[in-house]
């Protein structure tokens, strides 16, 4: 079953979710990779404000291909979560409440989403054109100069993900793995 | 001699490279269907289902099946009664690879400084070019976009012989045990076994580009290929590392003579967006 969920998210919403459920979440989300990512921390570290207010907000792991004519983006999957581990605890401390992204978080991650009350959400790897369909609208508007890396802002509409770490400290990818292992 | 021109070869390639992006191998899409069909897990079954929904939408030509459109990868099987003319044989080929991630809108990844700025370049280009010399009069191109979350997990070892068998299977378990989630999965497993360590790396892609599932020709190689195939599928890992029976699509092995003192290992992944394409021209 694919709960719906409209976005922003609340401490009310996530504290619901839990490992392994499945969610269509619609509303508004913000693509960054580790190159913004770097640049927002560095802001941050400077005493500079962020691109947009996190809070309450979800980060999305993209960095599509080049839109077509008349499309909105291109294919749409997320990377490797684990390029943004560095950063992420701080954009945390500053409101984030959710990120979308694949494979494991660090520890550190781990016990920041815990402690902020915040969520991960996997997307899947490599399905990027069925997750382009349920990206209606991208806009640039932090970070030109990196591409296809700029921070964007992306309306969704059923954009399907699956939560793997919650606010109570469970793991999807420890959880389902210790659940199909067959131990000889 | 038989002439190939320059011109045919970049059309060639820029094709190849744009229909990879976007059709994904039939093999593949049945291997991935059998896989949810045999798959115990609610979760992992639903992720299974949206990448065969992904395939059918890549497959308007609209929107490539993943955003890593890759490094260009083209192996080449030179008859040695070819003559290429109009150009060098290699600049055609990174122009075909140029001309077609324009053209079908794919992703230009490469950087061409990699320790220094890392500025991507304004093309996918140099493609990683593989070129063997065989007979005849025909050259064989195959196309392999090759995806980053898979690459960035291979590896390579020199075992001890006395290592043996249950070395190499134990090696290559870990490493999808320690890779998990990052992979991709379900995926394919290539291994090496073998020669020296840049020709065992070398067969662990080739055996990439077997269909998903067709056994080794040696039996003795299609046992152990079985043997470590069920040893990756009981880690539990499952599709997109959500937990599930199918972690691992395939595991083809390609072996190749070695060394008496050494036992090169090497692991190449491919995740399921198994993207391949050849043509013969």
């Amino acid at each position: 079953m694919q709960r719906k969920v409209i976005l922003p998210l609340t401490d009310e919403i996530v504290k619901n979710f839990r490992t392994g459920d499945s969610l269509l979440i619609t509303g508004v989300i913000y693509a960054a990779k580790d190159t913004a990512h770097k640049r927002m921390v560095e802001a941050l570290k400077r005493g500079e404000i962020l691109p947009v207010n996190l809070k309450g907000q979800i980060i999305y792991y993209l960095g599509p291909s080049p839109a077509r004519p008349g499309r909105p983006i291109g294919s749409a999957s997320p990377t490797t979560s684990g390029r943004m581990d560095s950063y992420t605890p701080y954009l945390l401390a500053k409101g984030l409440k959710g990120m979308i992204g694949k494979g494991p978080r660090s520890k550190e991650v781990k016990d920041a989403i815990k402690k902020y009350k915040a969520v991960y959400f996997g997307a899947i790897g490599g399905a990027g054109a069925l997750l382009s369909k349920c990206i209606k609208k991208a806009e640039v508007i932090a970070y030109k100069d990196l591409g296809s890396n700029a921070f964007q802002r992306l309306e969704v509409e059923d954009f399907p993900v699956t939560v793997i770490n919650d606010i109570y400290g469970n793991d999807l990818y420890e959880e389902g793995k210790a659940k199909y292992q067959v131990k000889l | 001699m038989r002439e190939i021109k320059t011109s045919d070869i970049i059309r060639t390639i820029a094709q190849l490279f744009e229909e990879a992006c976007y059709y994904l191998p039939k093999d593949v899409y049945v291997a991935i269907k059998k896989a949810k069909a045999r798959e115990e897990s609610s979760v992992a079954r639903n992720v299974l289902d949206k990448i065969l929904q992904n395939a059918e939408i890549a497959a308007n030509g609209e929107i490539p099946l993943c955003q890593d459109t890759g490094v260009a990868v083209v192996f080449l099987e030179l008859g040695q009664e070819v003559h290429i003319t109009g150009g060098g044989l290699y600049a055609a080929i990174n122009e075909g690879v140029r001309l077609g991630y324009d053209k079908g809108y794919l992703n230009n990844l490469i950087v061409s400084r990699p320790t220094s700025d890392r500025i991507k370049a304004k093309y996918n280009t140099p493609a990683m070019i593989h070129t063997e010399i065989v007979p005849g009069d025909k050259l064989k191109i195959i196309a392999l976009p090759k995806g980053g979350g898979s690459e960035n997990m291979s590896r390579l070892t020199v075992l001890s012989p006395a290592q043996g068998r249950q070395g190499i299977i134990d090696y290559v378990v870990n490493l999808v045990n320690d890779s998990g989630a990052n992979l991709c999965p379900p995926i394919i497993v290539g291994v090496g076994i073998g020669g020296t360590t840049e020709v065992a790396m070398m067969i662990a892609k080739k055996a990439l580009l077997r269909k998903v599932g067709g056994p080794s020709s040696n039996t003795e190689v299609a046992e152990l290929e079985k043997e470590i195939l069920k040893r990756i599928n009981n880690l539990g890992i499952g599709a997109m590392g959500y937990g599930g029976k199918i972690t691992a699509l395939a595991v083809h092995i390609e072996t190749y003579p070695c060394e008496a003192g050494s036992l090169p290992v090497a692991v190449n992944f491919q995740c399921h967006s198994a993207r391949r394409k050849e043509a013969i021209l």
